[in-house]
């Protein structure tokens, strides 16, 4: 849905499926007639897409950092070699990864819409379809990586992806250090929604249910 | 809210005909599906309607197209989520099918006049004078 009908370059925005726009009326009907609150309603997505959605994306991260042939297969043919993994669908868009490393930081936005990779991350965040991070991110890249906590060095190349309706990027964050001796099934549990989007780095510190 | 909710939520999801889902929930494959599950669970905890009638909607909905031929593969569930919610608040009065389907032109209006990069708003006067919008 949402950029299937047309592409990027029209002057102006392509119109959603019909479902999408069933849903939006509606939303906006019932939530102007205060029969529903719109903030309890994006907790509720807000709570799926982060609990729920990055995890396909989390596993073919792991498999890449233990598999060095499947890591050269995503390089090169992101769509093929995430297929593998059993993870298709989505509007028929090419898959691109990205790989970060110690001198290149690559960062996604979609500077015209939210265009993400659905299939494989799940629901784009809120603050990924914001104004501010839609625009702030090409002009000011490494001012909003330091709002998300990321400090890159001087000599660290900062790239700067803008997703289409034909291509959607995932960035392939760096394997962290002091992982060697982890499982793939151990590691894809480190990766973060937001190191796939470039906008975070992958810690040891990050394993959930530990008990700091 | 305070007030004890009768059915939790997990025991709410498990109330529901064969909701696509995994171990950590349900499953949605596009945003408008989450939209619309979210918007269903809201609802029903503001007293909307209870849970029972919401998947008792949703069921109809399902056997409807059941027995219309339609493939029982679960790639179409959240068109019928859709469709059921749709029915469902028109049913309890919370609105009708007639402000549901201007609201959904003006939405489509909206995309075809907002150039890329501005957020999608409804325009204040939508060309056919509003009523209810």
């Amino acid at each position: 849905m949402g950029h299937t009908q047309e592409p990027h370059d029209h002057d102006h925005q392509a119109v959603p499926s019909d479902l999408t726009l069933r849903v939006k009326a509606l939303e906006s009907l019932l939530v102007e007639k205060g029969l529903v609150d719109r903030a309890a309603l994006d907790a509720v997505v807000d709570t799926y897409e982060t609990k729920i959605g990055p995890r396909n994306g989390a596993r073919v991260v792991a498999r890449a950092w233990v598999d060095p042939a499947y890591r050269k297969r995503l390089l090169t043919d992101a769509s093929a070699a995430i297929a593998e993994l059993g993870y298709v669908g989505g509007q028929g868009e090419d898959m691109v990864v990205l790989e970060n490393g110690p001198k290149v930081h690559n960062l996604v936005v979609c500077t015209l819409c939210s265009c993400y990779p659905w299939p494989i991350l799940g629901l784009p965040p809120v603050w990924y379809k914001s104004a501010p991070y839609r625009s702030r991110a090409v002009i000011d890249p490494r001012g909003v990586l330091r709002e998300f906590g990321v400090e890159l060095g001087d000599d660290v190349e900062v790239r700067v992806w803008d997703s289409t309706a034909e291509v959607r990027y995932l960035v392939l964050p760096e394997r962290p250090a002091g992982s060697e001796h982890m499982t793939e099934d151990q590691l894809a549990v480190l990766v973060t929604r937001d190191s796939m989007v470039g906008v975070g780095k992958v810690s040891l510190a990050a394993v959930s249910g530990g008990p700091s | 809210m305070s007030a004890p909710d009768p059915a939790s939520g997990t025991e709410r999801l498990s109330a529901l005909p064969r909701l696509p889902r995994d171990e950590g929930g349900p499953v949605f494959a596009e945003p408008w599906q989450a939209q619309a599950f979210a918007l269903a669970v809201k609802l029903s905890e503001a007293g909307h309607f209870t849970w029972t009638e919401w998947a008792a909607a949703l069921a109809g909905e399902l056997k409807a197209a059941a027995d219309r031929g339609e493939p029982d593969d679960g790639s179409h569930y959240y068109d019928h989520w859709v469709a059921a919610l749709e029915r469902l608040v028109a049913a309890k009065g919370l609105t009708d099918p007639a402000a549901l389907l201007e609201r959904k032109e003006a939405w489509a209006d909206a995309y075809r006049h907002t150039p890329h990069g501005k957020p999608i708003e409804l325009r204040p006067n939508p060309a056919a004078p509003p009523s209810g919008v």
